[in-house]
């Protein structure tokens, strides 16, 4: 039932007379930012800018844009998108005791925010801290990005290193006594949000570190995590798109000795949206899962959602688990294309990939391609893809009981998206995503 | 209470006829059983009787209470209160057992316009009748169906009965996979349910669910016509000599 991965995007592009040149594009793209000179950051924003150049912007030749147009993303400008007075979904975790970084159009806003003190933790802005020569993120802005470059290309990333405004950097010292919540919100209906994350776990420490709210008319972010020895970050993501909305986000990981690293990703809307996922598990023992569950609804213009993962295996004995999960419907497009690379002497690694569709119509579709790399003799790798439709008998079963049909489907998209919620270890925090799930989905099913 | 009056069907993707003319009705109160060899359109009554995809009623009719069943969706004859327990239940991962229970008991009290159960009285009820069925808590805690035992899905099935009140239970196969305790429970747990106003339609291969579900009437099924109906002595006599000498007594 899978579909078959060829597309109109395999065609020559349309040139058009007045067409800019690729390197054109690029500096339109790059005249059309206020590139921040940068303190402690400098160094890595002019590299940055010189590797953006050598691979320029990604076309629709380019492999690993195949099934995804990049020329939203290569455009100088976003549309404008009008901000909504108000979203029905309630907002996420406010229930919750943590502390509230407000990013607004991707700059912190340290008056609406909640007071940066909290013990087992250092946190400071993008910003502010670049003027502080000694900042422990010194060593560390741009590298994970930069080895995260190879072997593929990803220049939205670079772009994002050299011409981020703004972003949180973290060090965690300790087990701090909440969770950090970095929260978005729009005030310029044309934003171009370019938001760069740095966040260093020192051995020993954990954090939950939680983000949700809009983003702007466009966005592209950079998560770099640097996971020290016996390490733990718990990491849940829910930005909120809106229909129109381009976005773009990296996340890039190195994960140290029995270290583990869990993200997941709830996406909902946009009408583009890509997620990529670079994690390098470099210590023996360690553990790295990443996991999305996507709802995708075509009806209000297009919807198109890829997730691009590649984790690698560097050391023993580690496990990996990548769960994604895309439920489509009226024509949304679903991509995954997942890599696990198992190094030579990677041995006893237990790596697991999983994609899944569930097409609720016939005419959304779901590509996946998914990849094993192995050079190591003694280790366990497993990759599943399957599309589908909704299971015709357990339907009937929920509506045999007097389950009505709607109701019914929400229970089963549920369900279907039950095994990538699962990788929220928090029992509050997978509920309270599981009550947005079924919000959006009732909605949904109600507005038909 | 369910009459059934000359029901044709066929299934709709091999356009094969499965039932040609079965008629039967069952009281109030009664406990019917069906009883055919395999292949004579016992699990396709059932399915038609509760409005599962697939089938196409070509003639005949069925009604509960003197509505129409076949012009009904699936939720509606539920509301309505028809019952099916299946031979199959199916497992729904990531879907509490309680969240699913309730959403159909209170949508259904919904349907007859009565007022929904709070979660509070939901759970009172739910918890005295899963104790009766040795139900515990963690098997209502956990998804529906998943990783419960053949016999762990039938008291399942039952407990959903005893917290729906349906009219009208079907009851497909019920006795398959269980063994002799596993079937006691069940039974005890049906037997419990009966009363006046409720009745029961037990479709099984074998006889004996019925030693512990006690028939009023026994109908024997054949290429999707009753052929014979008779009392409990009817099931006695398939039990000793098979199907053979009734279907041929039949011709």
């Amino acid at each position: 039932m899978s579909q078959v991965a060829v597309q109109t995007k395999d065609a020559t592009p349309q040139q058009s007379v007045g067409a800019p040149k690729p390197a054109d594009a690029l500096q339109a793209r790059l005249d059309a930012l206020t590139l921040p000179k940068g303190g402690f950051t400098a160094a890595a924003r002019a590299d940055a800018l010189v590797r953006l150049r050598g691979m320029g912007l990604p076309g629709p030749r380019d492999e690993y844009w195949r099934y995804t147009d990049p020329r939203p993303f290569n455009a100088a400008q976003p549309q404008p998108i009008p901000i909504a007075a108000k979203s029905p979904d309630s907002p996420l975790f406010t229930d919750l005791d943590r502390l509230v970084l407000i990013f607004v159009d991707g700059v912190f806003d340290a008056a609406a925010s909640d007071d940066l003190s909290l013990a087992g933790l250092e946190i400071g802005t993008l910003a502010q801290a670049d003027m502080q020569p000694d900042h422990w993120a010194r060593g560390l802005y741009g590298t994970l990005e930069t080895a995260g470059q190879k072997p593929v290309s990803r220049p939205f990333a670079a772009l994002n290193t050299a011409a981020a405004r703004d972003g949180v950097l973290i060090r965690v010292t300790g087990k701090p006594a909440k969770p950090v919540h970095i929260l978005h919100r729009r005030a310029s209906e044309s934003a171009d949000v370019i938001w760069h994350h740095v966040i260093r776990v020192e051995e020993g420490a954990e954090l939950t570190l939680l983000e949700t709210g809009m983003v702007g008319a466009r966005s592209n972010g950079v998560l770099e995590v640097d996971l020290a020895k016996g390490a733990k970050l718990h990491h849940i993501t829910a930005k909120r798109a809106g229909h129109q909305k381009l976005g773009i986000s990296h996340l890039f990981a190195r994960v140290e000795a029995e270290a583990q690293l869990k993200s997941f990703a709830l996406s909902v809307n946009g009408t583009l949206m890509r997620h990529e996922g670079v994690i390098e598990i470099v210590g023996d023992d360690a553990v790295a899962h990443i996991a999305a569950a996507v709802l995708g609804d075509g009806d209000k213009g297009p919807f198109h959602h890829d997730d691009t993962v590649f984790i690698t295996h560097a050391a023993e004995n580690c496990e990996s688990r990548q769960v994604f999960k895309k439920v489509l419907k009226n024509g949304a497009e679903g991509v995954f294309q997942g890599k696990i690379l198992v190094k030579q002497g990677a041995q006893k690694t237990d790596g697991y990939q999983i994609s899944q569709a569930l097409l609720l119509d016939e005419r959304s579709q779901f590509l996946a391609k998914p990849e094993l790399e192995i050079y190591a003799d003694d280790v366990k790798c497993s990759h599943g893809s399957t599309t589908g439709a909704l299971d015709e008998t357990a339907l009937f079963y929920l509506r045999s009981r007097g389950v009505p049909k709607d109701r019914a489907i929400v229970f089963l998209v549920l369900s279907f998206l039950a095994d990538a919620l699962e990788e929220i270890e928090d029992e509050v925090l997978r509920g309270q995503i599981n009550d947005r799930l079924e919000a959006w989905l009732t909605r949904r099913a109600n507005s038909q | 209470m369910l009459k059934i009056n000359n029901l044709h069907v066929k299934l709709e993707e091999e356009d094969k006829q499965i039932l040609n003319g079965l008629s039967l009705e069952v009281p109030a109160g009664q406990v019917h059983a069906i009883m055919g060899p395999n292949g004579s359109g016992k699990s396709t009554l059932s399915y038609v009787l509760s409005g599962r995809d697939g089938y196409e009623v070509t003639e005949g009719g069925a009604t509960l209470d003197g509505r129409d069943l076949l012009a009904m969706e699936p939720e509606e004859r539920a509301a309505a209160g028809l019952f099916l327990a299946f031979q199959y239940p199916v497992e729904i991962p990531g879907v509490g057992n309680m969240t699913f229970l309730r959403t159909a008991v209170n949508a259904q009290r919904k349907a007859r316009g009565e007022e929904e159960l709070s979660s509070g009285e939901f759970l009172k009820l739910v918890r005295a009748k899963a104790k009766d069925l040795q139900i515990d808590a963690d098997m209502l805690k956990r998804p529906v169906n998943v990783g419960f035992s053949g016999g762990e899905k039938k008291r399942n099935e039952i407990l959903q009965m005893a917290m729906l009140e349906p009219r009208m239970c079907i009851m497909d196969e019920t006795d398959s996979g269980l063994d002799v305790d596993a079937m006691r429970l069940v039974a005890d747990g049906v037997n419990a349910l009966r009363s006046a106003d409720r009745s029961f339609l037990v479709i099984t291969h074998y006889q004996r669910l019925l030693n512990h579900i006690q028939p009023d009437v026994v109908h024997i099924l054949s290429n999707g016509r009753i052929i014979k109906t008779g009392g409990p002595e009817l099931a006695l006599q398939v039990e000793e000599e098979g199907y053979g000498d009734i279907l041929s007594e039949a011709g």
